[in-house]
């Protein structure tokens, strides 16, 4: 496989998990527990949203005469999407909203302060500015998991309930793509086990404060970025995919 | 004819105090030949829907001009709030957004400046505002709610 190739599959998988979780977090788009909150998921929502129109745009120009940034979000079938199940899951309870933004989001901090050293003068770039907004959601879905964490016996109860029932999810992140070794050992891209390392040091840190403890079944739910889905994954995309299907080539 | 000079007649589509120029969107401006001109802009926060209005509006300006534009968006390196002029920072204080500063205060906290009446006893009421390059404040000295620049 040519390095090309290796490297659509890679941004690919990035600009998929900023598709799919932002269509899913759009889900709460004037249903926020109050306004501010409702404003605030939604401007991160549209950050996800502007990641993967940046990476789309750029696997699109990666192959000459290869489909556009609008026909990568639209048109492809399931197990053609390379996203983690983490991100496409239905969207809970606010406390299970907010506690997948902050896996996620701490993934995506340790992620992109790699990528932005990455050789790839693009990917480096896209990571840059990225970083600077993952910082910012990192710090609000911090603030609101301690406030879960030490608020109620309900809402204590309900991040609990949403940590047990994520946790499955979060090895999804950092599987890798087809020919990921391959771009990690040149150094365009970080090694999935080092983010993974780092991932887990600073979860651990931040659930000490917290009081949270790590399940401990070890079981994952894998096989995102095989192209293997949820469930609730096909359902999410005839929403995100419907006028295109229903009007091909519609614009706005 | 002086190009930066014509594009810095467009106004941010948000906030129209201040030109696409003065926040540092346009990197550069030259003639290709006797009637197509490239302009290089670079994005501002990943998914700031005014890029589309902006793209659009410069098009318009120079096709108004009798000139054919060819608008190229670079990436690297990344647009920062530092790229905003002295000039552009005034305007936006006058407008009523707090301007950015140098450093990311929503991580040293730093309080912000209120844009009324100058104070610096405000307080956070929300970390996202009504675009995304913007936060909400309030003052409590002057009680004036406002919108602060992030500094990105």
């Amino acid at each position: 496989m040519d390095g090309s190739l290796n490297l659509k599959n890679y941004v690919l998988k990035l600009a998929d998990d900023s598709l799919i979780f932002g269509q899913r977090l759009a889900e709460w788009c004037g249903q926020g527990p109050y306004l501010e909150e409702d404003i605030a998921l939604t401007n991160i929502a549209l950050d996800y949203l502007g990641q993967s129109s940046n990476f789309y745009s750029y696997i699109s120009e990666l192959e000459l005469g290869g489909p556009t940034e609008d026909e990568l979000a639209f048109l492809r079938y399931e197990h053609q999407y390379l996203n983690c199940q983490l991100v496409e899951l239905p969207v809970g309870d606010y406390a299970n909203t907010i506690l997948k933004v902050y896996f996620f989001s701490v993934y995506q901090n340790v992620l992109l302060e790699n990528l932005q050293n990455s050789t790839d003068e693009r990917l480096s770039a896209l990571s840059a500015k990225s970083l600077k907004e993952a910082k910012y959601h990192l710090i609000h879905a911090r603030t609101w998991v301690e406030i879960f964490s030490k608020g109620t016996h309900e809402s204590r109860m309900r991040i609990e309930n949403a940590l047990s029932e994520l946790w499955g999810y979060t090895g999804g992140l950092f599987e890798i793509v087809e020919g990921e070794k391959g771009l990690a050992l040149s150094a365009v891209v970080p090694d999935a086990d080092v983010l993974k390392e780092k991932w887990y040091v600073q979860v651990v840190e931040d659930f000490q404060k917290w009081d949270l403890k790590v399940p401990e079944n070890p079981f994952q739910h894998l096989g995102g970025r095989q192209g293997r889905h949820t469930e609730y994954f096909g359902y999410l995309l005839c929403e995100l995919q419907y006028m295109q299907r229903a009007y091909p080539g519609c614009q706005w | 004819m002086d190009l930066l000079q014509l594009l810095s007649k467009i106004p941010d589509p948000e906030i129209p105090v201040v030109n696409i120029v003065e926040l540092g969107i346009v990197r550069d401006a030259f003639f290709l030949d006797g009637e197509s001109v490239q302009v290089i802009i670079t994005p501002t926060y990943t998914a700031c829907p005014a890029m589309y209005a902006i793209k659009q509006d410069i098009d318009k300006l120079l096709r108004e001009q009798g000139l054919k534009s060819q608008i190229k968006t670079v990436y690297a390196p990344a647009w920062t709030t530092d790229w905003i002029t002295a000039d552009a920072l005034e305007k936006l204080r006058q407008f009523g957004i707090s301007p950015p500063g140098k450093v990311d205060e929503e991580l040293s906290g730093v309080g912000k400046t209120c844009p009324r009446c100058g104070s610096n006893n405000t307080r956070q009421v929300s970390r996202f505002g009504s675009t995304l390059c913007k936060a909400a404040y309030q003052c409590n000295d002057c009680l004036e709610p406002f919108d602060y620049f992030k500094c990105h």
